[in-house]
């Protein structure tokens, strides 16, 4: 969680009108800008297990090389590598979760605990957490709900405990796993039309808010170097084009859900997602190296 | 009074404000776990966490890209101690795309996007208290719940 402190004015509210499509958050500066408007302000990455779930979504297929190598977790000592690694190694736990890949399910959970445990997060992965895991291991809800509350307990704790840029850092290193499985995932002769794709330049919609994030914890030297990186992607990213049409709301009565109907075009050349391809994987190998 | 004096009960004041703080804190995670999460069902939750305290008219925003083909539910909870909490959401033009006032202040929202988008949702403790009055305030949590596609 963050929340900045700031004054002034806000944007006025308008009624919803037909316009004409826009490009969407065009260098993310109305984002920035409202940010620097509010009072009390929370940005929202996709955490792990959603990140998991938009790949799963996707239809991918699980390949467990993609994952953070479990050896590794014993390389990470300081609270920048562990905090990036938390996030990692819960969407990896995530990733398996939804493929039922049930040893990876407990050693990924042991991995995100020694993560935990090495930030001093108290009781976010205890031992009842894992006995748990082991006696639902077949039942995807219920480890679903296991690795979301293991999450909810490690930032619920970094915030609570005045330590947002840690927090910011493990959001970070979670959606950075999920994009660089997303683009590991993703096969070259069938780019055209592929969901996965489609996945992936969405993520242009979240770079804004991990910026605002990270610029919200600038003081901390680790975000600092986290920032330049990003900025890197968000080149990358700029490339991209999103065009949207405004949204037009309809009430599904049966379910009482609220469909949001838009149409969107998007365009990435294979040029582009190659190039994003390789700045994710420098970024998430000086991640878990 | 010395200066040795002041210094100490500043310095108590202090450590009592940072007490008093965290105590709060800790009474939002505890709120949010009990409160709010439950009312995410049988949506399961993402695992974010957004709870701040808020005194009445005080305003907070949250910024989210939500996704095509999820299903979504939104739960924005107040402890019983504040009036309603009115939230709305908009799209990136601004645009009111919901509004819980128009629904009895309703505390969760269940939608679906036909393509993603960032919203932004505007939360803001309503006011009831009159000019002098000491004003309420008290946690509110703002969770996030999806369902697993099979």
């Amino acid at each position: 969680m963050t929340i900045l402190s700031g004054c002034g004015s806000r944007g006025g509210e308008k009624a919803q009108k037909t316009e004409p499509a826009t490009e969407v958050l065009k260098d993310n500066k109305q984002a920035i800008q409202d940010v620097k408007q509010a009072e009390k302000i929370f940005q929202s990455l996709p955490s792990p297990l959603e990140s998991a779930m938009l790949i799963k979504s996707a239809g991918a297929k699980f390949d467990r090389k993609f994952l953070n190598a479990l050896d590794n977790a014993k390389n990470y000592s300081t609270n920048r590598s562990q905090a990036l690694n938390l996030g990692i190694y819960t969407c990896d736990l995530s990733f398996a979760s939804l493929y039922d890949q049930t040893q990876l399910i407990i050693d990924y959970m042991n991995a995100a605990k020694k993560m935990a445990d090495g930030l001093g997060i108290l009781d976010a992965i205890n031992q009842s957490t894992i006995d748990e895991l082991e006696e639902n291991i077949n039942n995807t809800e219920v480890i679903m709900k296991i690795v979301s509350e293991t999450f909810l307990n490690s930032n619920s704790y970094l915030a609570d405990n005045d330590q947002p840029a840690i927090a910011s850092i493990v959001l970070v290193g979670g959606w950075m796993e999920g994009l660089y499985i997303a683009t590991q995932l993703v096969d070259e002769k069938e780019f055209n039309g592929n969901k996965l794709v489609g996945r992936i330049i969405d993520q242009k919609l979240s770079i804004g808010v991990l910026l605002s994030l990270l610029d919200s914890n600038k003081e901390n030297p680790a975000v600092g170097d986290l920032i330049a990186q990003m900025n890197k992607l968000k080149i990358v990213f700029d490339k991209i084009n999103i065009t949207a049409k405004p949204i037009k709301t309809e009430i599904d009565k049966t379910t009482n859900v609220t469909i949001l109907r838009s149409e969107v075009t998007t365009d990435m050349s294979l040029a582009t997602f190659k190039d994003l391809s390789n700045v994710v994987a420098q970024i998430r190998s000086s991640f878990v190296k | 009074m010395n200066a040795m004096r002041i210094i100490r009960i500043i310095s108590v004041l202090t450590l009592f404000i940072a007490i008093a703080t965290l105590n709060v804190d800790a009474q939002c995670k505890a709120f949010a776990k009990n409160d709010c999460l439950p009312t995410l069902h049988p949506y399961i939750h993402d695992g974010n966490y957004h709870a701040a305290v808020l005194v009445e008219g005080e305003e907070a925003e949250l910024y989210k890209t939500f996704y095509s083909d999820m299903d979504y539910r939104v739960a924005i909870i107040g402890e019983n101690k504040l009036p309603d909490v009115e939230f709305k959401v908009y799209d990136e033009d601004k645009n009111i795309i919901y509004s819980n006032k128009d629904n009895n202040y309703a505390k969760t929202w269940d939608f679906k996007l036909e393509s993603s988008k960032q919203l932004r949702l505007v939360v803001k403790v309503n006011t009831v208290k009159k000019p002098g009055d000491i004003p309420a305030s008290g946690c509110v949590a703002i969770m996030f719940g999806f369902k697993i596609k099979k």
